[in-house]
């Protein structure tokens, strides 16, 4: 094993980060379902989760241990191995996609070997993102068909449906960003969007010089909504028509991991529309000598953030959360001193505007979901089918002639 | 053993067992199951050969979009296992020297093949070459088969509307 890693030590490195990958985005995942009820707590004028941990925080391990220790049971009637492939399907592809994006210019080295930060960096990257999501519709479809239970044939059916229709769309809406990059590889599409308008607009897609893609983020975002059957598209499992739809049957773990592919997908969809629309881990500030104070910009968020919790921390009702509170604000601003030294000033800078992006986006996906009613099946079909691909056509057609046009 | 021809082996292995596994299966779903497993093994061996467009557009396009559309279609239809027939006598017969001998056919085709095939793009710009091909010395040909699949589905359409 030791010789197999001297001799190919890009094996060790892609090894080491995977697994760092993995523990983020997974505390992610846990924190993203902390974060959504938390923010639709608020929506709705309640307070969310607030008895496990200071503010709730220690909810996510709760809901874990629960997952854990519940009975996992198979319906009487259900296709044994389909029924147990399913979740794993979902969940694996839901998170291997996340292998593709890339979360900043810079390299780091890792025992001598300089690699960049992302896992695998694909000269078709954006394809094989979506193709992992193509495949990602059998989980769902199958996991309804093989629980034995008429709701949740109901929901697969449903969602193989919407996932085909909404597929055309996504796929079609990213046509724009690519005939102005022209590359399939997504940290070159990144680096195509770099420079600025009249010293303060950035270039990134939205705000594209040549045609700004609006109407393509439009439906990119909408279409990427659908495809993670989520409200106000979630007709899959709308829990009014059909008890909890495809996953009606499933309990305990098997039942965590369909929770946690949606969050995942989430985040993946989040992320590739950051890098597309929104310049990736470019700054919006450009790097002229008058702005050079924006660089220190992630550690002044961290220190005002750790401050912040230091100073309600000690005024928090249990005596646990003043001692925590306090402690997690105290390694934020352990966080923001590290950012102001030299060398990781610039390593901050395109991780850290990746996932300030990133959030916002999310944000705006679960203000979406406890805004707006659910659709009803017809008219799903056809938002998708009668306005939003006629619109990414036009796109398509807008963005070639403009970019011909420049030429 | 190169590690390239350890991972065509394994491949091969996969894409082979799915297909004989279709056959065997006698539930719809579990034969659309093992085809995609050999959609996605043939993917892999493109990519073994560098041809990452190609892959990505197997999957995305057979496994992605087809098979959803064959599951969709088995689920409808709520189809359940299916009961083994007498098969025909000519097929029970003739049908495994048949199979033999076109094996045989193919590893003797394959076998006298020369290695004069052009055996790598550039890696860079396999997606660009391709694109050339079928946009430039292929157009026209292209063009002719995007208006064929426009016909069938007008066609699939007209036939839908007649029973009402």
């Amino acid at each position: 094993m030791t010789e197999l890693f001297a001799r190919y030590p890009i094996i060790l490195v892609s090894l080491i980060k995977i697994a760092v990958l993995l523990f983020f985005l997974l505390t992610a995942l846990a924190y993203i379902v902390w974060f959504e009820r938390k923010v639709a707590a608020h929506i709705q004028s309640r307070i969310g989760p607030y008895r496990v941990g200071p503010h709730g925080l220690l909810q996510p391990l709760a809901d874990g241990a629960k997952f854990l220790f519940k009975e996992d049971m198979t319906p009487a009637g259900a296709d044994k191995f389909v029924y147990s492939l399913a979740p794993f399907l979902t969940l694996a592809l839901a998170i291997s996609s996340i292998a593709l994006i890339p979360f900043g210019p810079d390299t780091i080295r890792i025992f001598g070997q300089t690699t960049p930060l992302v896992i695998a960096n694909v000269n078709v990257g954006l394809l094989i993102i979506f193709a992992v999501t193509s495949i990602g519709v059998y989980g769902v479809a199958l996991a309804g068909w093989s629980s034995n239970n008429k709701y949740s044939l109901l929901g697969g059916l449903r969602s193989s449906a919407q996932m085909i229709s909404y597929e055309v769309t996504l796929t079609m809406s990213v046509v724009g960003v690519l005939l102005l990059a022209g590359t399939f590889n997504l940290s070159e599409i990144v680096r195509a969007q770099s420079g600025f308008s009249w010293h303060f607009l950035p270039r990134w897609n939205l705000f594209s010089p040549t045609l700004p893609q609006i109407l393509g983020f439009f439906c990119y975002f909408t279409a990427a909504v659908a495809e993670t059957n989520r409200l106000p598209f979630d007709l899959a499992e709308a829990e009014s028509e059909l008890v909890a739809g495809y996953h009606t049957e499933y309990s305990s773990f098997r039942f965590a991991m369909f929770f946690m592919a949606e969050y995942a997908s989430m985040i993946t969809v989040a992320c590739l529309a950051t890098i597309l629309f929104f310049g990736g881990w470019l700054s919006p500030f450009s790097s002229e000598p008058a702005s050079s104070w924006t660089r220190y910009l992630p550690a002044a968020f961290f220190a005002a953030a750790g401050i912040a919790l230091i100073v309600n921390g000690v005024r928090y009702t249990t005596t646990i959360g003043r001692i925590e509170l306090p402690a997690l604000g105290l390694g934020l601003c352990a966080l923001a001193f590290v950012c102001t030294r030299p060398g990781f000033v610039d390593l901050a800078q395109g991780p850290f505007w990746f996932l300030a992006k990133v959030f916002v986006i999310l944000f705006v996906y679960v203000w979406v979901r406890w805004t707006l009613p659910r659709f009803r099946y017809d008219q799903l079909m056809d938002i998708g089918w009668k306005f939003l691909l006629p619109l990414t056509l036009a796109n398509v057609v807008l963005t070639s002639l403009a970019v011909v046009a420049r030429k | 053993m190169t590690a390239q021809l350890a991972i065509f082996l394994v491949l091969a292995a996969i894409a082979v067992a799915g297909a004989i596994n279709l056959i065997l299966q006698r539930h719809p779903i579990h034969s659309a199951l093992s085809l995609i497993v050999v959609m996605v093994a043939l993917a892999g061996l493109y990519l073994l050969l560098e041809a990452e467009f190609v892959a990505a557009i197997q999957i995305i396009v057979y496994a992605g979009a087809i098979m959803v559309l064959f599951l969709f279609v088995i689920m409808l239809l709520n189809a359940g296992a299916e009961e083994r027939t007498n098969v025909s006598h000519a097929a029970h017969y003739a049908g495994i020297p048949l199979a033999i001998f076109l094996l045989l056919e193919l590893a003797y085709r394959v076998a006298r093949a020369s290695a004069s095939m052009p055996t790598q793009p550039t890696p860079e710009g396999a997606t660009r070459s391709l694109s050339l091909l079928l946009f430039q010395n292929f157009a026209f040909p292209f063009e002719l088969t995007s208006i064929l699949i426009l016909i069938a589905m007008l066609g699939a359409l007209v036939l839908a509307k007649r029973s009402e």
